[in-house]
């Protein structure tokens, strides 16, 4: 790879321009104007890149490489397009695997080009991250889609099971750099770390997903970016770590908006320890699906704070519709998102753009919590957790502390829900004891589908 | 030297992903994710590399499963991405 002819000088000057147009691509996902532009920017470069790397002298030989790009574009096409919105996080679960089992082969099949000890260890970086990123996914794919129980997974000693692991790899990767050629070190490397993957994840709840998620992403970045050290390639540094930033900041966002740290998230599961204490007053008071509609029908500003729930309910598209009737109506409508609403960042607001709401009238929780005071109607649908007013009163609450949208500071707020149970978190919800709060029982589709038929 | 310069590389291009993706709105975060996805795809520039060798070695066959897994995260991270942007749209805006 060393630029020594001509040739290679301007191989590596492509690189360069591979490189701007993947941060001009990413500066452009700053605005939904932009987002599309910037993401087939994006892929022009890594485009680019590709056919940079084809033209490399040091490939005599294409016809592995063709087979390789056919069978990933066949799959990977194939699941970009019949993926539903909903599985979203499942999805890019499966591909982070992908992403990290791709840098651990890269880092194994450098090993016989490997020269130096500072490229072994950047090998085993590689293969380290790689691997646990593809197992570590796996396991997150498996809990997302429900194949595996998606609770924590704790067992007695895990600690303990975790540390000697740490430190197994600790030794097989040194032993591995002293003595290369002992192909055993190497294959415990890969296994320990495939196995600190799935030790990883399993003690994780399911309500921590996002965050998980977010962390995989951002390895399979570092993954890469280690990879390109293994293989001296400036251009997998480069997008290796603008990835792993992406993830980090992600993971971050997410840790904030649930007010855990990560280590908290990482190391005790959730739902496991919360012992709930909170004292709840007052009762419940249903309402009818016709009494919320002359209620909804006065009302002139209305929030919509959606959940994971609403996406389970497949009711989205009758949620836009009732939207729509009630602009009609003469009312402002907005939706409350919150940061953590959904399996992964930002799935709500996919969901929604899914159903043609347009993306102003998506709200954060930071724009939307002020304006409460004037809301007549909050309507909560499939939410329980980020809408809980004990986060901000209970100081017993396990997610006090956690900032919410604060519903029960408009007039009224309706709760859509299927049945009393409490939300994933298993945390009693003081809000819907609430003087100005109503309780709409039932699937949350047919619900919103009963209110629509009111208004028409 | 190499080692010196591609860490210096690696320290910059850290932060200015961070300054970048900080500025990414929140209800393109799942998007972003995806499209981060799809760019750690290029993974696959390494293993090309290593998988046109010529020579039948082990070596040869780890970087051609590469080259499919790292090609399934790019193309369909950029497809999933694309599908995703197009459904963004503006109040009022062309449908």
């Amino acid at each position: 790879m060393a630029a020594t002819s001509e040739f290679g000088l301007l191989i590596q000057f492509a690189y360069i321009v591979s490189a701007g147009l993947f941060i001009y691509g990413l500066k452009l996902l700053g605005s939904p104007d932009s987002a599309r532009r910037g993401n087939r920017l994006s892929a022009g470069a890594m485009l680019l890149a590709i056919v940079v790397a084809l033209l490399d002298q040091g490939i005599v030989e294409y016809q592995w490489i063709l087979l390789g790009f056919v069978v990933g574009a066949i799959i990977g096409g194939a699941a970009a397009r019949m993926v539903q919105m909903t599985s979203m996080p499942e999805l890019v679960a499966l591909f982070n695997g992908f992403g990290g089992l791709a840098s651990l082969l890269v880092g194994w099949a450098a090993l016989s080009t490997a020269l130096g000890t500072f490229t072994l260890v950047t090998i085993v970086l590689s293969i380290l991250i790689g691997g646990l990123t593809f197992t570590g996914s796996l396991v997150a794919y498996g809990k997302l889609s429900e194949k595996i129980g998606s609770g924590a997974m704790m067992f007695k000693g895990q600690q303990v099971v975790n540390s000697l692991i740490v430190l197994a790899i600790l030794v097989c990767s040194v032993m591995f750099t002293q003595q290369p050629d002992n192909a055993q070190w190497l294959y415990l490397v890969i296994g320990l770390s495939l196995l600190f993957g799935v030790m990883v994840v399993i003690p994780i709840g399911g309500a921590d997903m996002p965050v998980v998620i977010s962390l995989l992403n951002s390895y399979s970045g570092l993954a890469a970016c280690a990879a390109g050290f293994a293989i001296n390639n400036n251009i997998l540094i480069v997008a290796g770590s603008l990835v792993g930033a992406s993830g980090i900041i992600l993971t971050q966002i997410m840790c904030k908006a649930m007010n855990r740290s990560l280590s908290n998230v990482l190391f005790s599961g959730f739902g496991s320890v919360s012992s709930d204490t909170t004292e709840v007053e007052g009762e419940i008071k249903p309402i009818s699906v016709e009494d919320a509609y002359y209620v909804l029908e006065a009302a002139s500003n209305v929030v919509i704070v959606p959940g994971y729930g609403m996406a389970v309910a497949q009711a989205q598209h009758v949620v836009k519709e009732l939207c729509e009737l009630m602009e009609n109506n003469g009312a402002e409508v907005n939706f409350g998102i919150h940061p953590v609403a959904g399996r992964m960042p930002g799935h709500m607001n996919v969901l929604l753009a899914e159903a043609d709401v347009p993306y102003d009238q998506l709200l954060e929780m930071d724009d939307i919590n002020p304006r409460m005071e004037n809301v007549d109607v909050a309507i909560v649908i499939g939410a329980n957790d980020v809408v809980n007013p004990a986060a901000r009163d209970v100081e017993s609450s396990p997610i006090y502390g956690m900032p919410v949208i604060n519903v029960d500071h408009a007039r009224v707020v309706f709760v859509l829900k299927r049945s009393m149970a409490s939300g994933f978190a298993g945390i009693e919800n003081p809000l819907f004891y609430k003087e100005n709060t109503r309780m709409l029982f039932g699937d949350a589709k047919e619900s919103i589908g009963g209110l629509v038929r009111e208004f028409t | 030297m190499e080692i010196v310069f591609m860490t210096f590389i690696l320290m910059l291009s850290i932060f200015l992903g961070f300054e970048l993706i900080t500025k990414v709105p929140s209800t393109l975060h799942t998007p972003l994710m995806s499209g981060a996805n799809a760019i750690s795809g290029i993974t696959v520039v390494g293993a090309i590399s290593l998988a046109g060798t010529g020579q039948q070695d082990l070596a040869n066959w780890l970087g051609s499963a590469a080259v499919a897994l790292a090609t399934v995260n790019v193309v369909g991270g950029y497809l999933v991405t694309d599908r995703m942007l197009a459904m963004f749209k503006k109040k009022g805006g062309a449908k």
